[in-house]
């Protein structure tokens, strides 16, 4: 069998979602495929479905319609238990809220996921990958926010993942700190060849990308590729 | 790469963390559990070990199942009952009552002697020996006494008894102390209390019995023991016939046999509390759980989502938080069990002072703790797995996306326009009310719980009290009772009358019948009274005095009820004693009382009736209480007297049995209610103040003063305390109707009355609780940084 060339791809991908009383389109039919081991970038404006896509690639959702490949598996037709699995073994989260633990230290949130992933990182040596050693035995209350999100960076980071999906990593963070998670993103991306899918609000982070995918109204508008890329600290914010 | 395992796993680690948040809200759930396995552990342990005692004392020591009482019969009559099918054994014996003369003691004292075989161990109803030694054969002047009241006048073996039997005073040594299977609960006929100071049971060897009352070669006893799986009924009807030309007086079962009668009483009783408690515990606590349980989910529904982001499966993640409630059921089981078994041993104690067993050994049935626990912990986990399930139901993204606002709706008040008169706020209460009807529902249903279980608690000795109160205030307000050895002419009143000391004399006539209406019949005691007694009187429904009329039967609601009698209906009658009469008596009213079968008419139309000279059997005495020690001494002196009860003792008697055994009953009731007050307001306003302190710091932040939060915060828990208070009233009630109903029995009924500072003082205590809940609560309000509010930390 000949080894996909893409990462993920998706076919006619709808998404429709009830909040309280109203219904809102979230994806209209997105069709996509997104190659291993680039570093993607998911721009677009607020409520133009980046998130809902990046869910569900990520099996935290599940279409309304449409088709998702994973590496030619179809990922859409997947049970919850068998979409555990697949995020348990392939997939690393950054969410923009970081989603730590709020009861538990730096160094266990870490091992949260070292505690079932197959082959994971030592947490300690997740930590220091993002340079937060001294703050191991802080709970997230402790931390600043961009300590946190490092955290969550070192979490994604220790499951050594194929996957890592990053959503507006760097949203809620200044200038300095953002420009140390990006690094560790890019690193993770051109070390370990995962394929690192970002979303971003912000064109400047878009140029450090292999690919920018652009959304608009729930659907993808248009790509393009970065003849150069360029690095974190020239990122403008 | 080998997987990196911690000592105690993150998740664990999240676990002792979430616990110990919330510790409080998890101790008061663990106090509700607990109690509810306590009282379950207490009821059904100290019933199993009553009821595996009294069966086996019953059975080694050959208790009867058939006892009748007569006049006198030949010692040959036994060959008669022998031959009745299905008597397995017969026993007679002579039985009879004695007055004693007690050192120390200012009244007679009264007993029962009973005779034992001279040559061999009786075959029913035989003795444990605890002190001393048996008796020889023929012995003369020597009884066995029994322990209980042995040991109420701290006697010794060798001691003499100076008492008056069969008319004659004698003295009589004690050789010995014993324990019988039929008088395990051993009261005064016509008492409601035992009074082991004033009532005792002796027995004496047979031939020195007989001579002393003249009855050698004669019984007026009679015990027997039936084969398995027989009609009682029809020994009991064939022993009747055979035993009706001796003045037989109705053969009965051990149904009623007095003794048994208050044992299996209270066996019903402590099987019915044991049931019944328990259950209320556990629901709240299983309640308590639940809403815990889902608050706690819901307020880290994003984490949950978090973790089945990364990779935690649905089972994972529900473990985690099961292991929560196990660890909650654990407990509460643990410290239920323990504190059950402690209380358990101690209440054991408390029924070794009222039932003379040999032994009394506590023990439970392990399986009866393990269903408690089992349901308790099924209707949690029951309860959690809805929560888990809803939160894990939803995918990991919808999940980490916040919750949508909540839906309010104007509240029902509003819509009908009533709200006119609140204020914003307090419409924000009602809305809030509206918006988890059920939730509102099942916490007020908690809290009625909790004061039914106050109100109940103080029930029992509220309509003790009562019934004391009723019978002697209105019924029986003689100083003094007595009772002869047998019907005395009528002129023996005015001899009492003549007695220094007493003020005012009323005869009485009491004749042991059998009365049928119908199919219907029951054997009791006609009373004949003066036509307007003023010492033992007769009430009706509305508990107004009635006269005696000059013909006609007074019976009480009871007895009426047994017998399907109405006012005008004519009842047949048959005297027991004596001639045997057989009348038939119209029924002039129905009347009130709690004790008993009573049955009354006028003495003088009594006495024509029974075609006899006028008679009495007893006297109601008002004393000159300057006196009443020197009456005493010269009643002790008059050998026709078997019987007299100071009325003040027996009030006496009840009130100290009711301050020392009811009140420690009371004090654990109050305590558990309490649990169960606190566990519900507590939980309900720490949950309060997770959902909504955020929105709370909101109001603050926008100038509302704190007293104008803490009504926000309060004002529905009040509400929901106000609501709790009419159903909690109208849920003791019921079970009090229910107990007083299942504790109407022939021997006694116990009234439903509740009075009204036991409402009062039940309602305090549960404000009182509820109020160190919002104390409680409110200190953690005050401690809230409101930045931190801000963002949902509470």
């Amino acid at each position: 069998m000949n080894k996909p060339t893409y990462c993920f791809k998706t076919e006619a991908l709808k998404k429709t979602y009830i909040t309280g009383e109203t219904e809102v389109h979230a994806l209209r039919g997105s069709s996509i495929e997104i190659p291993q081991g680039e570093m993607v970038v998911l721009l677009g404006p607020s409520g133009s479905g980046k998130s809902t896509f990046l869910n569900i690639i990520g099996g935290l959702d599940q279409a309304s319609a449409g088709q998702v490949y994973f590496k030619k598996k179809n990922i859409s037709k997947l049970s919850t238990k068998e979409l555990t699995l697949y995020r348990r073994e392939h997939i690393g989260f950054i969410f923009q809220s970081y989603n730590l633990i709020p009861s538990l230290t730096a160094l266990e949130n870490v091992a949260l996921v070292c505690e079932i992933a197959n082959n994971p990182m030592k947490p300690e040596d997740a930590l220091e990958a993002v340079g937060l050693s001294n703050r191991a035995s802080h709970f997230p209350s402790q931390l600043s926010g961009g300590e946190q999100q490092r955290v969550a960076i070192a979490r994604a980071l220790a499951k050594q993942p194929e996957v890592m999906l990053c959503d507006e990593p760097t949203g809620a963070l200044d200038s300095k700190t953002g420009i140390v998670v990006l690094k560790a993103l890019m690193e993770a991306n051109e070390k370990s060849g995962a394929t690192c899918i970002v979303i971003t609000h912000n064109v400047s982070i878009a140029q450090l990308a292999h690919r920018v995918i652009h959304f608009a109204d729930g659907q993808v508008s248009r790509v393009s590729l970065n003849k150069t890329r360029k690095q974190p600290e020239d990122v403008e914010w | 790469m080998l997987k990196h395992k911690t000592i105690i796993s993150p998740l664990n680690q999240k676990l002792l963390r979430d616990i110990n948040h919330i510790k409080t809200q998890i101790a008061a759930i663990i106090l509700v559990m607990a109690a509810g396995i306590a009282v379950f552990v207490i009821m059904f342990g100290v019933l199993d070990s009553l009821k595996l005692t009294k069966e086996t004392y019953y059975d080694r020591y050959q208790f009867a199942d058939v006892f009748a009482s007569l006049k006198r019969a030949p010692d040959t009559l036994r060959n008669k009952i022998d031959e009745i099918e299905g008597v397995s054994v017969s026993q007679t014996r002579i039985s009879f009552g004695m007055t004693l003369d007690i050192p120390g003691l200012i009244e007679p004292a009264t007993g029962k002697l009973l005779s034992l075989p001279d040559t061999h161990i009786p075959a029913l109803n035989q003795l444990y020996l605890h002190a001393g030694r048996m008796l020889h054969p023929n012995e003369e002047n020597a009884i066995l006494a029994d322990k209980s009241f042995f040991e109420a006048h701290k006697f010794h073996l060798g001691d003499a008894l100076s008492v008056t039997l069969n008319g004659h005073l004698r003295t009589l040594k004690i050789v010995g102390v014993v324990l019988s299977p039929e008088y395990v609960y051993s009261i005064a006929p016509g008492a409601l209390m035992p009074d082991s100071k004033r009532f005792g049971i002796f027995w004496m060897s047979q031939s020195a019995l007989a001579a002393l009352t003249n009855m050698t070669g004669a019984f007026n006893d009679l015990n027997i023991k039936t084969e398995h799986s027989v009609k009682l009924n029809n020994i009991i009807s064939r022993v009747d016939q055979i035993l009706a030309p001796y003045g037989g007086l109705l053969a009965y079962d051990r149904s009623t046999q007095l003794s048994n009668f208050f044992v299996e009483n209270e066996l019903k009783q402590l099987y019915s509390m044991g049931m019944m408690a328990p259950m209320i515990f556990l629901s709240v606590a299983a309640f308590l759980v639940n809403v815990v349980m889902s608050r706690l989910i819901a307020t880290q529904r994003e984490q949950i989502g978090m973790l089945k982001a990364i990779g935690y499966s649905n089972a994972e993640v529900a473990s985690h938080y099961l292991k929560l409630v196990l660890l909650i059921v654990t407990m509460g089981s643990l410290l239920g069990l323990f504190i059950g078994t402690w209380m358990g041993a101690g209440m054991m104690r408390m029924y070794a002072e009222f039932f003379h067993f040999p032994i009394l050994k506590y023990s439970f049935s392990v399986e009866v703790m393990i269903f408690a626990v089992f349901a308790c912990a099924l209707a949690a986990v029951i309860g959690t797995l809805f929560s888990i399930h809803h939160a894990t139901g939803i995918t990991p993204a919808d999940a980490m996306r916040p919750e949508s606002p909540t839906v309010f709706k104007i509240s029902l008040l509003e819509r009908l326009g009533l709200h006119r008169q609140l204020s914003f706020l307090s419409r924000i209460v009602l809305r809030q009310l509206e918006r988890r009807p059920i939730r509102a529902f099942l916490s007020t249903l908690g809290m009625s719980l909790a004061l039914c279980i106050l109100i109940f608690s103080f029930f029992m000795e509220d309509s003790m009290n009562y019934l004391m109160d009723v019978q002697y205030e209105l019924i029986q307000r003689e100083d003094l009772n007595i009772s002869f050895i047998e019907a005395r002419p009528l002129r023996a009143l005015e001899e009492i009358k003549a007695i220094q000391g007493i003020i005012k004399v009323e005869p009485i006539r009491s004749v042991a019948v059998k009365l049928k209406h119908q199919h219907y019949e029951k054997r009791a005691a006609i009373t004949g009274l003066s036509n307007h007694p003023d010492l033992f009187r007769v009430i009706d429904e509305d508990l107004q005095p009635v006269d005696l009329p000059a013909k006609g039967l007074l019976v009480n609601k009871k007895l009426a009820e047994l017998l399907h009698l109405f006012i005008d209906d004519t009842v047949e009658v048959e005297v027991l004693e004596e001639k045997r009469t057989r009348l038939r008596i119209p029924i002039s009213a129905i009347t009130q009382e709690f004790i008993g079968l009573g049955a009354y008419m006028n003495i003088h139309e009594l006495n024509r009736l029974l075609d006899d000279t006028p008679r009495i059997t007893g006297a109601s005495i008002m004393v000159d209480a300057n006196h009443s020690a020197v009456l005493y001494q010269e009643l002790k002196k008059i050998p026709a007297i078997i019987g007299l009860n100071i009325l003040s003792v027996l009030r006496q008697i009840f009130e100290e049995l009711m301050a020392e055994n009811l009140l420690k009953m009371v004090s654990i009731n109050i305590l558990f209610a309490s649990f169960i007050s606190f566990g519900v307001v507590y939980n309900t306003a720490r949950i309060a103040l997770s959902e909504r302190g955020r929105e709370l710091a909101n109001l603050s932040v926008l100038g509302l003063r704190q007293s104008e939060v803490a009504y926000l915060l309060f004002g529905e828990l009040a509400v929901i305390t106000i609501a709790s208070i009419p159903i909690g009233i109208m849920f003791a009630q019921q079970l009090a109707m229910a107990m007083s109903h299942s504790m109407d029995t022939e021997l006694f009924r116990i009234p439903m009355y509740i009075a009204n500072s036991t409402y009062a003082f039940s309602v305090l205590i549960l404000l009182m609780s509820t109020l160190l809940s919002f104390y409680l609560v409110w200190r953690r309000v005050k401690q809230i940084d409101l930045v931190s509010a801000q963002k949902g930390i509470t």
